[in-house]
């Protein structure tokens, strides 16, 4: 692995949540899926267009992680959770917020930070 | 069409063997297998091996070829990937090819080295199982993401910690006798629901162990086992493997596993039978919730029903469907490359009488193995009944 590569659409996709013009893939029958996808794996349609992600989304299940990998090691305790934003459901950190006080059904922003461990980028959740 | 016959089944101690390389693991497991089922090796014409992690653990790839040496074999040898399902899916394989008439004689097994690279780098190697970009980049680690699963079950059906550890107590109770075993200690409710919390709402005794150890064992045909007088009753009479999602956020369902279901289904229709004729099953615990995806899916209990199964005692040793008499991978522990072919073996043992816990299920005719990988984006199901 280079150090400089990019990760070509998942980058591009972070690129644009930074840029407040976050999107997601979807097709003609309204399946959202994140890049980089060619086909829709539900229905086989390849016709994907670029949609807007709703401003909000809601927490469908979360984790705090006690026990993480390495890359994650500064960053523990963390909260990982899966939020739906409709067509689409995102996976992130869940930021500014007290790990005991989160909850399924709370409202989240998406938006992208930065792993304590590394420095790198990550998806991260904030409320709303 | 011939059903594949068990001739032959081992497995190794599982466990913490840090110093032990892989292929001398599988070649103990191997070998034995090949002596339990009395065959002149020469006959053996193809290997299934399964592996997860080996070039993380011990940066060797191209195990088929290494591994078939191992145990003194001169066949193509093929190493099956498909996470902690790898030697459940290879067991698929070699059912296939005896039953297209390929080959009358072959191996399959599977093995994992965990431990020598410490809990830290093993996190990290199971967490490859997922989707790297959106899943593990977001700090999801294997323990997280059944953490998700189980408390989306909580939320939608019910159920709570306090169930997922009698699930715990239930598997430790069962491997107390399992000389094969990682961990034989009883354990309390108590304990399992004080123990650290490694992924809320999932603690420690939530999760199965890292393991060392590997399995094996020879399938033939039923012809080639009368002709060569093999004592070998149980059949593999239906097999079936079922995919998913990768990434749980791409699923409409974060408390339900239909790679199961259709592993499921394929599997009873193969074999012709239902969920109501098994007797008992060997299920892919590598958490506690996973028992519970594992015995819906298998159509033994309605979605939300499965969680309370280990507290009612329906799945104890002492229960109408006994799950997870080896002690599941929860105590048995879990060389991940190696566990659906130690779950076929169980099986096999729990059907002919020989394994020590036989005696919670005399007179069954109809096992089941369960594999699942990752978060069950890949599963194999295996319908083992006894012949003669
Ligand atoms: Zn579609």
């Amino acid at each position: 692995m280079t150090e400089s590569a990019q990760d070509g659409e998942y980058d591009a996709w972070l690129d644009s949540i930074e840029s407040d013009n976050g999107y997601y893939l979807e097709c003609s029958n309204g399946h959202g899926w994140l890049p980089p996808r060619r086909v829709c794996p539900r229905c086989h349609d390849q016709d994907l267009s670029e949609v807007d992600l709703p401003e909000s989304g809601e927490i469908a299940s979360h984790t705090t992680i006690t026990v993480p990998t390495p890359q994650f090691e500064d960053d523990a305790p963390y909260v990982t959770a899966i939020a739906d934003f409709g067509p689409v459901s995102v996976t992130g950190l869940v930021r500014d917020v007290d790990p005991d006080d989160v909850s399924i059904g709370d409202v989240v922003g998406l938006d992208v930070g930065e792993r304590v461990t590394t420095g790198e980028r990550a998806v991260v959740f904030r409320p709303r | 069409m011939s059903d594949p016959r068990i001739a032959g089944a081992s497995v190794t101690h599982f466990g913490k063997h840090p110093e032990r390389t892989g292929r001398d693991l599988f070649a103990e497991a191997g070998l034995e297998a090949l002596s339990q089922a009395g065959i002149d090796p020469d006959d053996a014409e193809a290997l299934y091996y399964g592996n997860f992690m080996g070039e993380l653990a011990e940066h060797q790839g191209h195990q088929g070829p290494l591994m078939a040496e191992a145990i003194g074999l001169d066949v193509p040898a093929t190493r099956v990937e498909a996470a902690c399902a790898s030697a459940g899916t290879a067991v698929r394989e070699a059912v296939k090819t005896i039953r297209n008439g390929e080959a009358e004689v072959v191996v399959v097994g599977g093995a994992e080295r965990m431990t020598n690279i410490g809990t830290a780098a093993a996190t990290d190697a199971l967490a490859i199982a997922a989707d790297d970009l959106y899943e593990v980049r977001a700090g999801m680690t294997f323990p997280g993401a059944y953490a998700l699963m189980a408390r989306s079950y909580f939320d939608q059906y019910g159920g709570s910690h306090e169930d997922l550890a009698h699930i715990a107590v239930k598997n430790h109770e069962h491997a107390l006798v399992n000389e094969h075993a990682q961990i034989q200690k009883e354990i309390t409710v108590e304990d399992a629901t004080e123990a650290p919390t490694i992924a809320s709402p999932l603690g420690l005794y939530d999760s199965c162990p890292i393991t060392d150890g590997a399995a094996a064992a020879v399938l033939t045909t039923e012809s080639y086992a009368e002709e060569h007088d093999l004592d070998a009753p149980v059949a593999i009479t239906g097999t079936g493997q079922g995919g998913d999602n990768l990434a749980l956020q791409d699923r409409p369902h974060l408390a339900q596993t239909p790679a199961a279901d259709k592993a499921a289904d394929e599997a009873y229709e193969d074999a012709g039978v239902g969920p109501d004729d098994v007797d008992f099953a060997e299920v892919h615990d590598c958490f506690t919730i996973a028992e519970v995806f594992a015995i819906e899916s298998l159509g033994f209990y309605e979605r939300g029903e499965g969680i309370a199964a280990a507290r009612n005692g329906e799945t104890t040793r002492d229960g109408d469907r006994p799950i997870n008499l080896s002690g599941g991978l929860k105590a048995k522990g879990h060389p991940v490359g190696a566990t659906g072919v130690a779950q076929l073996a169980t099986v096999a043992w729990l059907l002919d009488g020989s394994h020590p816990r036989a005696d919670a299920v005399p007179d069954s005719t109809v096992g089941v193995a369960h594999n699942a990988g990752g978060t069950v984006a890949s599963t194999t199901v295996h319908i083992m009944e006894v012949r003669e």
